[in-house]
């Protein structure tokens, strides 16, 4: 089973845009989101290529024409050097780590497979990217970076933090999405307000 | 490094007025050259409060923060990702067998501190644990009792008029709470379910966040966007409580103010700061240094102060500045309910338990822990599957039940341990300074309060009838660095946040807890700087200072 179906189908977290929960600071950062997806600057090709096939694995969304973007939004927070605030003792800065990981991860790809990682079926990529989630890599090619924690803590945390701040993922999900000034007033099991997502009855 | 588009607003006189949308309110301001009484780094729960205090007694006070000065009805929009400058993003290196995670988990950046973010729990200490060496058997005694404190949290719950229930069922007989009770979210009753069937005390969190008006704040409209701030002023954060009457009272406040030093004169006191402002470093002369940056900036502006005179750094002649750096555990334990729980409404956490801090029974561990419900938002949520090794389809199918999921995690106490600390590293910052590095490893009594705990939070969320039960680890708040005592050759400052060593050097923040407890710290950091501000001034009358 490949597919993916929302349990939310009717439920579009924008059309609150205009409404009481959303106030007009969220509007401009959402629509900076919406509007404003920054083009390659930090990434060379070949790794922003890579990348985009890693994020096709680690969020497919073939039941998307237009897919939420992912790697620009880490493209852009690496050209600004936006860190999080601590640096694993035996992890290189958050620039190198990302370029030497991708690197990393196209030449093994190469070796093991003969082919680049963009090229290989969705199943070898997802084998080769649960390697990496597990450590199963090769030496000379990660020298001393901790890979594990590449993959779990830079990677798919980073990855999933773009995606989710998607208004889209937002409705898939059936969360409510921004809420101030208007909050919320029905708290209790099984109790929604009308402004909230309504699950298919199925 | 990432530039932040940040302007300084606390200058000429005014400041930003929190409450009113571009407006101002007056400020009282200092040149360098004027000594001022009191120069405060840090404005968080330490500083920002204890900088009222002291304006409030008369004195003259500076108070700098690394930050900025929000204006939350403006700035704070309710989105995850955009409200990352709230978190001190500053590069760290963190090591040891249990790397912290940093930033947005403990550590906040902008006038108000952590306060700003943080999740507005405000649990008084059972009163034992201030002197959990001689009545419990395990720890260190404070060098002040719960009794001496108890005022001191009187004082700062009503000062942010925490909501909290009628009856609080632990600890010691107490006032009423200031506000009300919220109403309970459906994530709070499967705690409370729980807890229920297994014949356990569970109760309302109480909290500093608004259940009825007060002044031009109206009550919490249970938005669910707390730990990325408050956009509606509910959140009684130091921003807008004790700032506010710290300016009112005469304090001046510099926000994106980075102290890089403290410069001490010949006769061994401090003479002031050295501090980073609008492009270029400055001096601010002072009679008092108050150091209040939190478990990590705390021990490092120490550290990097060092000089001929105090070649290992400030007030740390018997090395234990940054040493016994502890943190809460934090593991948790998920489960799917049949009923929607839609935990993203209202504050994260609305009920617990603390029966296992109070519980006294034999147990293979020393210590504490509370638990709580939980109300992670999407990218909190996405963070926590991943944590399962999920990711591709099976994430994203996961995340479909997100509004069915309910949780729970502890504050759980750690061992006060010296090697888990902070120290300096060979790199430096932006600013030329050397960056901090901290170490962290659990103990074994650590692992088996962890192992315990979730025990106790699979049955309490089995009995509420969630299934298919996970957990996970994570940990939360930084205490410790700079500890407290009485005996000069085990602790860092006195009883008051004194100095042993520099007797007009000061510290407040949760760096002086001798222990870390089993509850969230900041009421007990704002009871100790509310006690602290009435000790300096008492002192003054007395010529002590």
């Amino acid at each position: 089973m490949s597919g993916f179906e929302t349990p939310y189908p009717t439920y579009d977290v924008l059309d609150k845009w205009d409404s009481p929960s959303w106030n007009e600071q969220t509007r401009e950062a959402v629509r900076q989101r919406l509007d404003e997806v920054p083009s390659r600057q930090f990434l060379n090709e070949r790794q922003w290529a890579l990348l985009e096939a890693i994020t096709a694995r680690l969020i497919p969304q073939p039941d998307r024409e237009r897919p939420v973007p992912i790697v620009p939004w880490i493209d852009r927070r690496l050209q600004e050097d936006r860190r999080p605030g601590y640096r694993y003792a035996d992890m290189p800065p958050m620039r190198q780590a990302w370029t030497q990981a991708l690197d990393a991860v196209a030449a093994e790809c190469m070796d093991r497979f003969g082919t680049p990682f963009e090229q290989l079926s969705s199943g070898d990529q997802d084998s080769y990217l649960s390697d990496l989630q597990h450590g199963n890599v090769e030496a000379r090619f990660w020298g001393d970076m901790p890979v594990q924690c590449f993959f779990s803590e830079l990677l798919l945390k980073d990855v999933i933090e773009v995606y989710y701040s998607h208004p889209a993922a937002w409705s898939e999900i059936g969360f409510g999405g921004p809420a101030s000034p208007r909050g919320y007033a029905r708290l209790g099991f099984d109790q929604r307000d009308p402004w909230e997502a309504e699950a298919a009855h199925v | 490094m990432y530039e932040r588009a940040e302007q300084i607003r606390a200058a000429d006189g005014r400041a930003p007025d929190v409450f009113r949308k571009g407006k101002w309110v007056p400020m009282r301001c200092f040149a360098d050259d004027d000594e001022v009484d009191f120069a405060i780094v840090g404005t968080g729960a330490g500083g920002g409060t204890l900088a009222c205090k002291l304006a409030e007694a008369g004195f003259s006070v500076v108070a700098f923060d690394a930050g900025p000065f929000w204006r939350p009805l403006e700035d704070f929009a309710s989105d995850e990702s955009s409200q990352g400058d709230l978190y001190w993003t500053d590069e760290r290196i963190t090591g040891g067998a249990d790397p912290i995670q940093l930033g947005s988990n403990n550590s906040g950046r902008g006038v108000g501190g952590s306060t700003v973010h943080y999740a507005m729990v405000a649990l008084r200490f059972r009163p034992e644990w201030l002197s959990c060496r001689s009545r419990l058997g395990y720890g260190r005694d404070w060098p002040i009792s719960y009794d001496e404190l108890e005022p001191y949290y009187e004082e700062a719950e009503d000062a942010l008029k925490i909501s909290g229930p009628v009856r609080y069922p632990w600890g010691k007989r107490r006032k009423r709470y200031p506000y009300r009770s919220h109403p309970m979210n459906a994530s709070a009753l499967v705690l409370a379910k729980g807890a229920e069937k297994l014949g356990i005390k569970w109760s309302p969190v109480p909290l500093a966040t608004l259940s009825a008006p007060r002044g031009m704040a109206h009550p919490c409209v249970y938005r669910g966007f707390c730990v990325y701030g408050c956009s509606t002023n509910a959140k009684q954060s130091v921003l807008v409580t004790f700032i506010p009457r710290a300016l009112k009272a005469g304090a001046e406040i510099r926000d994106l103010a980075m102290v890089g030093r403290i410069e001490m004169g010949k006769n061994g006191k401090a003479t002031g700061l050295t501090y980073h402002r609008g492009g270029r470093w400055r001096h601010q002369k002072a009679k008092h240094v108050v150091v209040a940056g939190y478990s990590i900036e705390t021990p490092r502006l120490l550290l990097n102060s060092a000089c001929p005179q105090f070649p290992d750094g400030l007030a740390n002649e018997n090395g234990i500045v940054g040493k016994h750096l502890m943190i809460h555990s934090g593991p948790g334990v998920w489960g799917r309910m049949d009923s929607e729980i839609r935990s993203y409404k209202a504050p994260p956490s609305l009920a617990l338990t603390e029966h296992w801090n109070y519980d006294d029974s034999p147990k293979d561990f020393h210590g504490g822990y509370a638990f709580m419900s939980q109300g992670p938002l999407p990218n909190a949520w996405g963070e926590t599957l991943a944590g399962r090794g999920l990711w591709g389809m099976a994430l994203r199918r996961e995340m479909t039940a997100f509004n069915f999921m309910a949780g729970l995690r502890i504050v759980g106490e750690t061992e006060p341990r010296p090697v888990n600390r902070v120290e300096l590293a060979d790199e430096t910052d932006d600013y030329g300074l050397p960056i901090p590095r901290v170490t962290f490893s659990f103990s074994e009594n650590d692992e088996k309060l962890i192992r315990h705990s979730i025990g106790s939070m699979r049955d309490v969320l089995g009995a509420a009838g969630a299934k298919d039960l996970w957990d996970d680890r994570d940990s939360s708040h930084l205490l410790g660095t700079c500890r407290m005592g009485d005996d000069p050759q085990d602790s860092v400052v006195n009883r008051d946040g004194r100095s042993w060593s520099i007797p007009n050097l000061w510290v407040c923040d949760g760096s002086l807890f001798p222990t870390s407890g089993g509850v969230n710290p900041s009421l007990t950091i704002q009871a100790l700087a509310c006690r602290i501000g009435d000790r300096i001034p008492a002192m003054a009358r007395r010529g002590e200072l």
